[in-house]
């Protein structure tokens, strides 16, 4: 034994045989006990010295129970926020709600559990094979959209660390033409769409992958995904919620969502006076302006016939778009690894690649050479997915420009002013712009019969917060122009 | 303001049809709820590498979302040679036995040797040290037991939901634990 020892540590080339001798001895009770030990090359050692081997650390995951503090602390959160807007109505309230979800989603769970990739993880599960949802990630989706259904987007005014970014950083909002917005907000659903088949297909996390915000809540991250995420903290200055706005594929849900609502925010919980003075206030531009509908016959049948023509053109977008789908969801294969392995594989076949054995593409053509197998039927399923993925995709972007196109001829008749509910953010910033909100705060005097009349109303202007009013309102403190 | 019956007619049709599909919607979701709760039990799963498919090609040391890789190396004891001569610690022609640092393979000195009794020798990692670069795992599986190997340190790991090591890993060896048994096991 001792003999064997000394030689196994001073000669390398005579280990193996000093393997077979141990074994051929049969000594070492320990090393027979050892199931996997007859295949190593040097047999664990019998300690003499009474050493004790050290126990392999293994730290533990993140504890399950902190997952549920996670659901728990975004339902009340949720919960505060949709009573921060309806019934407190105070735009300080979420402004500092806000901070405490930047703060505890963003920088202290580093954007991770989140709405807006949750969706992902639900496209994977329904789609995908070998992997079901987590509780904790089908509660983020679930509840802000249920939420929504209800309520609105209160999901956005203070809960999304995203949103709350945004919103903070937001100084000096420059308008942004509604021809414009109009036609960057089909971006969203777009993206919602390219997501789920990513997701669905097994391919890729795009949401996540891309998220100019994560990087900058763990303060890490590769060098492309940091800059382009500086670059929209420096747009959020100036653009109120750049991503919510033009590429949130979540919220193109919650708009979705928050369309059929059963309330709604309101400038002001009383009449609308027509004072003119909330839309303005909105950063984000969505305040609409009353409108008296289609009333002459002959602009009803205009309307009427360009949203024929669009239900008519319906069918040929959804086709044109399953065409290009079919030909690019092919080609779109490759963003699969194996996909990719599998065709960096035949190139490589074909030019015989001199063989690098450390480069890592090296060890994955090797690996593919090993396994060509399985790789070469699972590359050709990946395609046949891939294609299927790119045809929906097609289809979808079809029906939402089909959609988009339907929406521009649909006139809606207002009797005040009021924000759109599928792009309202529920921040609050309009109400105290309302003269009836102030006077409902009592931040302005209240008014006789005569000067709620808007035409007076617009002569004799209410004084402003903080020259009048009793100052002792929850909100008083919260006038945010 | 423009009054007349057939507006408010329509205010309620509007209405109706909202809280249609309102219900429809909720319903919707409570049937997906319930098929995809049928799916599968709990389903919490953590990122994990498989040493057997682990190539060694270093990508883990730099592909990581975090600056400091989340893989590191871990030497599992019970099958280590505790050998004087370690191949995952020392240069493959190294100048004397010893730890002075032109001996060492890894690149930022995070193996610590310890003497135990003769002839044996005990390998611990710093864990603060370690990048994760394989070159240790390398050599010990090459001429050693291979007791090295990279897992994923779940008090680092962020538990991406898509870990960018595991997209570019040449050896597919990634998968996905369950929760309950976040770290590969050795047999032994
Ligand atoms: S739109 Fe998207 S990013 Fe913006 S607050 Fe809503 S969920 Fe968050
Ligand atoms: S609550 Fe809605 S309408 Fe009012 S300022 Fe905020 S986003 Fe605009
Ligand atoms: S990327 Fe894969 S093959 Fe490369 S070192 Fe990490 S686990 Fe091993
Ligand atoms: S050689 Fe690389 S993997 Fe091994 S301990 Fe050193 S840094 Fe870690
Ligand atoms: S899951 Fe994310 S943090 Fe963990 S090892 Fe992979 S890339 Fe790194």
């Amino acid at each position: 034994m001792r003999w064997v020892n000394e030689h196994r540590a001073r000669w390398r080339g005579v280990r193996w045989l000093a393997w077979v001798a141990l074994v051929c001895l049969g000594s070492g009770i320990g090393f027979l006990a050892l199931g996997e030990a007859a295949e190593l090359r040097f047999p664990p050692p019998d300690f003499e010295s009474g050493y004790s081997m050290p126990a392999t650390q293994y730290p533990s995951a993140r504890s399950q129970g902190m997952e549920w503090f996670d659901i728990a602390v975004l339902l009340a959160t949720l919960g505060t926020a949709t009573a921060l807007v309806y019934a407190k109505r105070s735009r300080t309230g979420l402004a500092w709600l806000s901070g405490f979800s930047l703060l505890y989603f963003g920088f202290y769970r580093e954007g991770c559990v989140c709405a807006i990739g949750s969706v992902q993880n639900v496209a994977l599960t329904v789609f995908g094979t070998g992997y079901a949802l987590p509780v904790g990630v089908g509660v983020f989706f679930a509840a802000p959209l249920l939420v929504a259904l209800f309520a609105g987007r209160t999901f956005c005014a203070a809960v999304c660390p995203h949103g709350a970014l945004q919103d903070l950083l937001l100084v000096r909002p420059v308008k942004v033409p509604r021809w414009l917005e109009s036609g960057l907000g089909v971006l969203p659903f777009i993206y919602l769409g390219a997501g789920v088949t990513f997701a669905a297909t097994g391919a890729a996390f795009l949401i996540c992958r891309f998220d100019p915000f994560v990087p900058i809540f763990r303060l890490s991250g590769s060098l492309g995904m940091l800059l382009t995420g500086g670059a929209f903290l420096v747009l959020s200055l100036f653009v109120g919620r750049p991503y919510c706005r033009f590429l949130c594929p979540y919220g193109a849900l919650l708009k979705v969502a928050s369309a059929l609502s059963r309330w709604r925010v309101r400038v002001t919980p009383d009449v609308c006076t027509q004072c003119r003075l909330c839309p303005s206030s909105c950063p984000f531009g969505i305040i609409r302006e009353p409108d008296p509908g289609l009333m002459r016959p002959k602009e009803v049948s205009m309307a009427r016939r360009g949203i024929l023509v669009a239900l008519a053109a319906l069918p040929f977008l959804v086709l044109a778009g399953a065409g290009v789908g079919w030909v690019f969801g092919g080609a779109a294969a490759r963003l699969h690894p194996t996909v990719a392995l599998v065709e960096d594989y035949g190139d490589s076949l074909a030019r015989g690649v001199p063989a690098t054995p450390t480069l890592p593409e090296r060890l994955a053509l090797d690996r593919a050479e090993r396994q060509s197998k399985d790789l070469l039927p699972r590359a050709e399923e990946l395609r046949g997915k891939f294609r299927m993925g790119g045809l929906w995709f097609g289809v979808w972007c079809g029906l939402v420009v089909a959609m988009k196109w339907i929406s521009l001829g649909m006139v809606r008749r207002r009797d005040e002013y009021q924000p759109d509910r599928t792009a309202c953010f529920a921040c609050a910033r309009c109400f105290s712009s309302c003269p009836q909100e102030r006077i409902r705060l009592g931040w302005s005097p209240a008014p006789d019969a005569v000067t709620t009349h808007p035409a007076i109303a617009a002569v004799h202007p209410v004084p402003s917060a903080k020259s009048g009013g009793c100052g002792c309102g929850p909100g008083a403190t919260g006038g945010n122009p | 303001m423009l009054p007349g019956p057939s507006n408010d007619d329509r205010t309620s049709r509007r209405e109706f049809v909202r809280n249609g599909l309102r219900v429809a919607g909720l319903t919707g979701a409570g049937v997906a709820v319930g098929a995809l709760s049928h799916r599968g039990a709990a389903a919490d799963t953590v990122w994990q590498i498989d040493p057997r498919k682990c190539l060694s090609c270093s990508r883990c040391a730099t592909e990581c979302v975090l600056e400091q890789s989340a893989v590191k190396c871990v030497n599992w004891f019970p099958i280590c040679g505790y050998c004087d001569l370690c191949t995952g610690y020392f240069e493959p022609q190294p100048i004397g036995l010893d730890t002075g640092a032109e001996n060492q393979l890894c690149p930022t000195s995070a193996i610590l040797r310890k003497f135990i009794e003769d002839p044996y020798f005990e390998y611990k990692i710093d864990e603060d040290l370690c990048i994760g670069c394989a070159k240790c795992i390398e050599g010990c599986k090459l001429f050693g037991n291979g007791s090295f190997h990279l897992q994923v340190r779940h008090d680092r790991c962020l538990n991406c939901n898509e870990c960018a090591i595991a997209r570019s890993c040449p050896g597919d060896a990634f998968y996905r634990a369950p929760v309950e048994k976040p770290y590969y096991q050795f047999t032994t």
